[in-house]
């Protein structure tokens, strides 16, 4: 089981949202409601898996000059394939996830993910470390609906928790999105050090970006 | 008129892309560290967010409508943003050096910043007119340029502050993103009280 490496990686140790920091515009959008968050999760999931499959099989024949403009083309395929899915099957869902359904195109795990890693190893690995990224997702967008949902709110997956719960609207805000994914982080940060003694990422991950060396060492992006 | 103004209103201020529509965190987070390339920023997104209305607009109206080929916006769209900002890139270092050199940096970025495809996906979503398209994409990049510019002020001074170990870093970024939020919210309802 030498690949159950790539499985595991994404859950934790590199969670993409709560330790790389990648894929930060869902998170916030879509985390009003545990059941929002889990179908943005697991769409991503799904795009993240057929994408890096695809890629891995087809790496040899793209050139490199292109190789971005045909990750996104294939990324994007399989985002309208999915949108056709939920609206026909979860049309609520559909409803509720927007126009960040179409978004997930430009999603930086997914493109991070296809120049990082599908574009460089075979097709077991590349489908498990989707899989696993994908898995971290959505546990990140669960973990930041769920305390969302019921502080916002009331209740969890529709269900209310008690009457003596008085919910705070401002959770569900913008603005306590912003609030509940800075303190996540601040917890994960604290957590990291105690535990590996590694210094917690200062900044947003453009390490992990598709431009990076577009930017390095030019712009902002470090 | 009445009605672009509106358009316009909401979108640099009720309905601002970062701050209440979560589109281009990204760059909000990641390139507000200092003001010259905050503005450089957003003086870029403001030119790609025009020019992708103005393009993919005629696209989707007169080459997917008619064809039925509706569900094909985002895979479209997302290629000629693409290629546009590519073209963009190529034109300005070869024959504007001195614009190159002030936003060129940031343009590989812009690609893949959802609020670009975002703005264009709205256009349709509204039914927006041409023009009301073009205004709408005006409003959200001044609005996403506020928020940039705002934002860089505000983690200027978060920078000499004594923060706390844990929350040193990204965390007293976002944190300062909720407060900088709560003061958007304040507009809600304004632009429809002002315009009526």
């Amino acid at each position: 089981m030498k690949y159950m490496k790539e499985f595991t990686k994404g859950i934790l140790k590199e969670n993409p949202v709560l330790v790389m920091l990648l894929g930060t515009c869902p998170t916030l959008a879509t985390t009003t409601l545990l059941s929002s968050s889990l179908g943005m999760g697991l769409a991503t999931t799904f795009v993240l898996l057929c994408s890096n499959i695809v890629i891995s099989l087809i790496k040899n024949f793209i050139p490199k000059e292109v190789r971005l403009p045909s990750y996104i083309l294939v990324i994007a395929g399989f985002v309208t394939f999915v949108s056709f899915i939920l609206q026909s099957y979860l049309p609520s869902l559909y409803e509720s996830l927007g126009i960040f359904l179409s978004l997930i195109v430009v999603n930086c795990i997914i493109l991070g993910r296809a120049e990082m890693f599908a574009s460089k190893n075979n097709v077991i690995a590349s489908a498990l470390d989707g899989i696993g990224m994908g898995i971290g997702f959505t546990l990140a967008l669960g973990l930041i609906g769920s305390i969302r949902e019921i502080l916002g709110c009331g209740t969890i997956l529709g269900i209310s928790i008690g009457n003596w719960f008085e919910p705070i609207i401002f959770f569900i805000t913008p603005a306590g999105g912003f609030l509940v994914f800075g303190v996540l982080i601040a917890v994960v940060n604290t957590i990291l050090k105690a535990k590996t003694n590694k210094k917690p990422k200062e900044e947003f991950g453009c390490a992990n970006c598709p431009s990076k060396d577009v930017c390095a060492g030019k712009g902002e992006c470090k | 008129m009445k009605e672009m103004l509106i358009i316009l209103f909401s979108a640099i201020l009720v309905d601002n892309f970062v701050l209440s529509k979560f589109m281009g965190i990204c760059p909000f987070l990641g390139v507000s560290k200092k003001m010259n390339s905050a503005l450089g920023m957003s003086g870029a997104v403001i030119f790609v967010m025009l020019m992708a209305s103005a393009m993919t607009y005629p696209i989707y109206k007169y080459l997917l409508l008619p064809n039925n080929l509706q569900y094909l916006n985002t895979m479209a769209f997302i290629l000629i943003i693409a290629l546009f900002v590519q073209l963009v890139e190529i034109i300005l270092k070869k024959y504007v050096k001195s614009l190159y050199n002030a936003l060129g940096v940031y343009l590989p970025l812009i690609t893949t910043n959802c609020a670009v495809l975002g703005v264009t996906l709205l256009n349709i979503e509204n039914e927006y007119t041409f023009l009301n398209s073009l205004v709408n994409a005006l409003g959200a990049g001044l609005g996403f340029m506020l928020a940039l510019v705002l934002f860089a002020g505000v983690r200027e001074r978060v920078d000499n502050a004594d923060v706390p170990e844990a929350l040193k870093g990204v965390p007293i970024t976002l944190i300062a993103a909720s407060i900088v939020s709560v003061t958007f919210m304040g507009f809600a309802g304004l632009v429809e009280g002002i315009f009526k």
